[in-house]
C-alpha cells in the first residue's frame, strides 16, 4: 500500500521509529470503518458481483437488450477468441507507454531529487499542474500537435522517418498519448523514493564504480525500486484499460480492449454479457500481471 | 472534570504484573514511594521499568495488581483521570502549539481560568519564560526538555513521572539538568519517579533507587546502601564496578564467614552476606582495595597478584591486577602517598581489604543482563 | 544516463589546473554536469506543450471546428459560456467534485484512523478492499457500476444521472484518501497523543485538539487529490452519467466535431486557478516559516 502512497508524496512529520505500539482493539475501529467499507461494498464489490453475473447471462434470441440469468461461459470464449488481438494490442501499447514513461520520467525525478535545489518545489508544481487542464483537452491538443499539417509530422517527414507519412491515427500516436497522459504517475513515486535516499550513497557508488551506468544500475536504480514499481503499475493499469487516446489519436481499425468494452456497453445493443466478460478478463489479466510483476521485482514496501 | 480522581499520599504498587502475549514485562511488583520523595527506577533496557511507569501514568493497564495513591485505587482509570503527569522520553511536545499553549494545555483541560498565567509561572520555574511565543521546532533539545517539564509541573500532579528525560541530551547538558531537576523537585516538593538506565544519574538524583531486572525489583534502597551492600549479583555488577570471586563457605569465625576462593581463605562479615552456607559470590569495590608491595599486617584479607596495567588519572591511579583465580581485579588508589608506589606491569603486589567492606551475594545468576 | 550520477567534474580539469581545456571540451563537461537538469527541463516542456496548445487555440477565430489555426480573437474569452452546455457541464463537474471530495475525505479519514490506530479483526481484508479499487482499470469499474445501476438500483428508483456520478466518484476517490491520510497518521508520534491524555484530555479532546490539527495537512492533500481525480474523471463518468454532462464528458463529445474554443478558455482557466492556489499556499507557508526563524 505504501508504494501507492508515494503518489501523494507527503513526507509528513518525522516518523516515530521507536514509538511504542498504541494499537487498540475496540468497537471504535469498526464504527470508523463502517461507512467507508459499506460504501466500497455497495459501489465496488456489489457492482463487480453484478458484472460477474452479467458476464454469464444469455440473450433472448431476437430481443436485443434482454438477457436471462445463466451460466453461459461462451461469453468468455468469444471474449477471448474474437478479441484476443485487442487484448494483445492493449497490453503491448500499455507496456510500451510504461517503458517510455519510465525512460522520460526517471531523469526528471532524478533531477528533482538531487539537482533541483531550491527549484524543487517549483518543478513539483510543474509536474502536477498540467493535470488541472482536463486530460481530454490535452489529448485533443496532441491530436492537433501530431496532425499531418503540424510541425512534428513535418519535421519527421522531412527526415523521412515516417513510413506512411502520418503520425496521427497511427499506433505511434496512441502510444505517445498514453505515455504523456500517465507520465506524472510515473514521476511522483520515483521522485518520492529517490528523495528519501541519501545522495552520499549514490556518490559513494560513483567512487566505487568508474562507470556511471554501473553506478546507476547497481546503486541508484535499486534504491528507487519501490518508486519504480509503484510508478509502472500506476501507469500500466490505467493505460491498458484506456480508450480515450485510441479514440482521439488512433486509427479506425485495430482498437484497444477499452474501446471494445466501451462500445459493447454503450453502443452495441445486447452487448452487455460479452462486454462484462471482456471486463472481467481484463481485470483478471491485469491482476495476474501485477501479481507476477510484484513477485518478480517487489519489495515488502508494496502492500 | 468527570471521572477525575483526586488523590493524595504515597504511591503504592501492589503485586503489579503486566504481560504482553507470552512475555511478562513486569512480574508482580510491590513498591511504596513516600510522598515528596525523588525515586528512581533503574535498570537495563527491557527490564520493565518503562512499562511500570506507563502503568502508573495509566497508559497501560496492569494484567494483575493495583496502583494506589494514598487510599485511592487508580487501577483501571484512564490517564486523563489521574493526578499523575509524565515527562516523555522524546518530550512529545505538541508541534502545532506555542510553548505557552503547550504548557497551558493541562490547566485548560481542567478548566483553570488562569491557565496562561500558570503556564508563564511554570515556564519561569524552568527558565523558559522568554520562549513562550515560539513553537517547539524552534527550540533545542535541552530547551524542549525544560518545556516538557514545565508542561507536567504546571498541573501540580501528585506524582510526576520522568521517562529517561535526559537520554537525548549531551553529557554536559545532562549534568546541568540533573542539578536543575533536583533543585525543582526540592522547590515544588512533589513525588518524582525517574526512570533511567544510567546508574550514575539515578544515584546522584534520587533519594531511593529501585534496581529492576527482568520484570522485578532486585533491590531497593538509598543509593549509598545499594552501592555499599548489594544483595544480588545483578545489583553488584549493575551499580558501579565490583571485584568478585566465587567461593564456598568453610567456617564461621565469630562475626565472620570464612570463604574458600580457589584455596585462598577470604573473610566476609557475617551480617554483610546474604548467604551463610554453601557457595557464595563475594565482592569488594575497587576503591576499598589497597595495593602494596609488601604484605601488610592484620588487615584481614590479603591476596597476591600480578600487575597487568596501570592508569594514572591524576587524583587517583587505577591498577588492573591478575589474581591467582584467573580473574582480573581493578583497584582504585587515591594518590595520597608522599612516595608513589611506582608499580609496573609484571610487578607482584599484595591486595588487602577490610572484611567489613566485602559483601556476599548468591552465586546464581538471575540477571545475566548485567 | 551515464553522466547523470556524476556530481564532480571529470578528473582532467582538477588534476591539471594550469591546463585550460578547449571550448568544445568545456561544453562537454558542462553538458555532463547538467545532463539531468537539461533533460528535466525538456520533459517539463513536453508536459506543458499540450497546455500551451490549449491556451493558444482558446484565441482561435474558428468556424465550425477548432482544429487548425484560423485567426486571433478575444471573443471566446469575453463569453466563455457562449456555447451551449459548456458552462452547465462545468457547474455539474464542480458540484460533483465538491460533494465527492467532502464525502470521500470524511469517510476516508475515518478509515485511515481505524487502519493505522487500531487492531481489529478484518483489518487485512479491509486493506485489500482499499487497495484493489486502485489496481482496477477505470473501464472495469465503470462497466460494473453501469450494470448494477441499470439492472439493480434502477429498480429502487435510482436512475443514471447526477446521483450515480457522485456515488461512483466517492467510491474511487475513497482509496486514494485513505492511503494519503494513513501516510500522515503513520508519521505522527503516538506519544504526542499519549501526552495529551496524560494532560487530562479525554479521547475526544485528544482527537480535536491534537490529532486532527496535526493530520490536517494530510487531509487537505487528500482532499485536493480527490477533487482533481473527480473533476478530471471521464471514463467512469461516461458509463454512469446517463444524460447528465460533466465538463470532461462535454469536451469528449464535442471532440468529434472539434472542441469549441470556450472549452479551451475554461480548461486553461482551471489550470491557472489551480496553479495560483498551489503557488499561493507555498508562498504563505514559506513566509510563515521565515517569520519563525527571525
Amino acid at each position: 500500500m505504501s508504494a501507492l502512497a508515494h503518489v501523494a508524496g507527503d513526507p509528513g512529520l518525522e516518523p516515530a521509529a521507536a514509538a511504542p505500539e498504541v494499537k487498540r482493539r475496540s468497537w471504535t475501529a469498526y464504527l470508523l470503518m463502517l461507512p467507508g467499507v459499506l460504501w466500497l461494498a455497495i459501489f465496488f464489490l456489489l457492482p463487480l458481483v453484478q458484472l460477474a453475473s452479467v458476464s454469464l447471462q444469455s440473450r433472448y434470441p431476437g430481443f436485443p437488450g434482454y438477457y436471462y440469468r445463466d451460466l453461459n461461459f461462451s461469453n468468455y470464449a468469444s471474449a477471448l477468441t474474437d478479441y484476443a488481438p485487442h487484448f494483445a494490442r492493449s497490453f503491448l501499447y500499455a507496456g510500451l507507454a510504461t517503458f517510455l514513461a519510465f525512460a522520460v520520467a526517471y531523469p526528471l525525478a532524478y533531477a528533482m531529487a538531487f539537482k533541483a535545489g531550491r527549484w524543487r518545489n517549483l518543478m513539483m508544481i510543474c509536474v502536477i499542474a498540467p493535470f488541472f487542464t482536463s486530460f481530454i483537452l490535452r489529448t485533443f491538443a496532441w491530436s492537433q500537435i501530431l496532425a499531418d499539417e503540424g510541425w512534428v509530422a513535418g519535421v519527421l517527414n522531412f527526415l523521412h522517418l515516417l513510413p506512411n507519412g502520418h503520425i496521427i491515427n497511427t499506433p505511434i500516436a496512441v502510444v505517445a498519448g498514453l505515455t504523456y497522459n500517465f507520465l506524472p504517475f510515473m514521476v511522483l513515486p520515483i521522485y518520492a523514493s529517490l528523495e528519501r535516499a541519501d545522495p552520499r550513497v549514490i556518490e559513494a557508488g560513483g567512487d566505487l564504480y568508474a562507470n556511471g551506468f554501473t553506478t546507476f544500475r547497481t546503486v541508484t536504480l535499486p534504491i528507487s525500486m519501490p518508486g519504480v514499481l509503484a510508478g509502472t503499475l500506476l501507469t500500466f493499469i490505467p493505460a491498458a484499460g484506456d480508450f480515450v487516446n485510441m479514440e482521439l489519436l488512433g486509427p479506425q481499425r485495430g482498437k484497444m480492449i477499452g474501446n471494445v468494452i466501451n462500445d459493447q456497453f454503450l453502443a452495441v445493443p445486447g452487448g452487455y454479457p460479452v462486454a462484462a466478460a471482456l471486463s472481467f478478463t481484463l481485470m483478471a489479466a491485469i491482476l495476474v500481471l501485477v501479481f507476477l510483476y510484484i513477485r518478480r521485482f517487489g519489495t515488502e514496501e508494496l502492500v | 472534570m468527570a471521572g477525575f480522581r483526586e488523590a493524595q499520599g504515597d504511591l503504592r504498587l501492589e503485586g503489579v504484573t503486566k504481560t504482553f502475549g507470552d512475555f511478562t514485562a513486569v512480574d508482580g511488583i510491590d513498591l511504596e514511594v513516600p510522598r515528596g520523595s525523588f525515586f528512581a527506577l533503574l535498570g537495563p533496557s527491557g527490564c520493565g521499568k518503562t512499562t511500570t511507569l506507563r502503568m502508573v501514568a495509566g497508559l497501560e493497564q496492569p494484567t494483575a495488581g493495583r496502583v494506589m495513591i494514598g487510599d485511592t485505587d487508580l487501577t483501571g482509570s484512564r490517564p486523563y483521570e489521574r493526578p499523575v503527569n509524565t515527562v516523555f522520553q522524546s518530550y512529545a511536545l505538541f508541534p502545532h502549539l506555542t510553548i505557552r499553549d503547550n504548557v497551558a494545555f493541562g490547566p485548560k483541560r481542567r478548566k483553570a481560568a488562569d491557565a496562561s498565567e500558570r503556564a508563564d509561572e511554570a515556564l519561569q520555574l524552568v527558565q523558559m519564560a522568554s520562549f513562550a511565543g515560539r513553537k517547539p521546532a524552534q527550540l533545542s533539545g535541552g530547551q524542549q526538555q525544560r518545556v516538557a517539564l514545565a508542561r507536567a509541573l504546571v498541573n501540580h500532579p501528585e506524582v510526576l513521572l520522568l521517562d529517561e528525560p535526559l537520554g537525548a541530551l549531551d553529557l554536559k547538558l545532562r549534568r546541568e539538568m540533573q542539578v536543575e531537576l533536583k533543585r525543582i523537585q526540592t522547590e515544588v516538593g512533589l513525588t518524582f519517579i525517574h526512570v533511567t538506565h544510567d546508574q550514575e544519574e539515578a544515584m546522584t538524583m534520587a533519594d531511593t533507587v529501585a534496581v529492576m531486572n527482568r520484570g522485578h525489583i532486585e533491590q531497593l534502597g538509598a543509593p549509598e546502601e545499594l552501592y555499599d551492600l548489594p544483595r544480588t549479583r545483578f545489583v553488584a555488577n549493575f551499580l558501579g564496578q565490583a571485584n568478585t570471586g566465587v567461593g564456598t563457605i568453610k567456617d564461621v569465625e565469630g562475626d565472620h564467614l570464612v570463604v574458600n576462593v580457589l584455596g585462598t581463605p577470604v573473610k566476609i562479615l557475617r551480617s554483610r552476606s546474604q548467604v551463610h552456607e554453601g557457595d557464595v559470590l563475594f565482592g569488594v569495590r575497587p576503591e576499598k582495595v589497597t595495593v602494596s608491595r609488601t604484605r601488610p599486617e592484620g588487615v584481614g584479607n590479603d591476596v597476591r597478584g600480578v600487575v597487568r596495567d596501570v592508569s594514572f588519572l591524576g587524583v587517583a591511579t587505577t591498577y588492573l591486577v591478575d589474581m591467582p583465580s584467573g580473574a582480573t581485579w581493578s583497584c582504585y588508589e587515591q594518590n595520597l602517598d608522599v612516595e608513589p608506589l611506582d608499580l609496573r606491569p609484571g610487578d607482584e603486589v599484595w591486595l588487602t581489604w577490610n572484611p567489613g567492606h566485602a559483601f556476599g551475594v548468591p552465586t546464581e545468576d538471575e540477571g545475566s543482563l548485567g | 544516463m551515464t553522466t547523470t550520477t556524476r556530481t564532480t567534474p571529470p578528473a582532467t580539469t582538477s588534476e591539471t589546473p594550469a591546463y585550460r581545456p578547449s571550448a568544445g571540451k568545456r561544453a562537454q563537461v558542462w553538458l555532463a554536469n547538467h545532463f539531468a537538469m537539461i533533460t528535466a527541463v525538456l520533459v517539463l516542456l513536453y508536459l506543458f506543450l499540450p497546455v500551451a496548445y490549449t491556451f493558444v487555440f482558446s484565441f482561435n477565430d474558428h468556424g465550425k471546428t477548432n482544429i487548425v489555426w484560423q485567426g486571433f480573437t478575444w471573443e471566446h474569452w469575453q463569453d466563455p459560456c457562449g456555447v451551449q452546455g459548456v458552462c452547465e457541464s462545468l457547474v455539474t463537474s464542480l458540484e460533483v467534485g465538491v460533494i465527492s471530495t467532502v464525502v470521500a475525505t470524511v469517510l476516508g479519514t475515518l478509515m485511515a484512523l481505524a487502519m493505522v490506530r487500531y487492531k481489529f479483526r478484518g483489518r487485512s481484508a479491509s486493506n485489500v478492499l482499499i487497495f484493489v479499487p486502485m489496481a482496477t482499470p477505470e473501464i472495469v469499474m465503470g462497466a460494473a457500476l453501469l450494470t448494477i445501476f441499470v439492472q439493480g438500483f434502477a429498480n429502487i428508483g435510482i436512475n443514471l444521472g447526477f446521483g450515480t456520478i457522485v456515488f461512483s466518484h466517492i467510491m474511487f476517490c475513497l482509496s486514494f484518501v485513505v492511503v494519503t491520510v494513513s501516510a500522515r497518521i503513520q508519521s505522527l508520534d503516538p506519544r504526542i497523543e499519549e501526552a495529551a491524555q496524560d494532560l487530562y484530555a479525554s479521547p475526544m479532546q485528544t482527537f480535536w485538539k491534537v490529532t486532527f490539527p496535526l493530520i490536517l495537512p494530510g487531509i487537505a492533500g487528500a482532499a485536493m487529490l480527490a477533487f482533481s481525480l473527480s473533476f478530471d474523471d471521464f471514463i467512469i463518468t461516461n458509463f454512469v452519467s446517463g444524460n447528465e454532462s460533466t465538463f470532461p464528458k462535454f469536451v469528449y463529445v464535442a471532440s468529434r466535431r472539434g472542441i469549441p474554443a470556450e472549452a479551451n478558455v475554461i480548461g486553461f482557466s482551471m489550470f491557472v486557478i489551480a496553479v495560483l492556489l498551489v503557488v499561493g499556499a507555498q508562498v504563505v507557508s514559506s513566509l510563515r516559516a521565515s517569520k519563525y526563524k527571525s
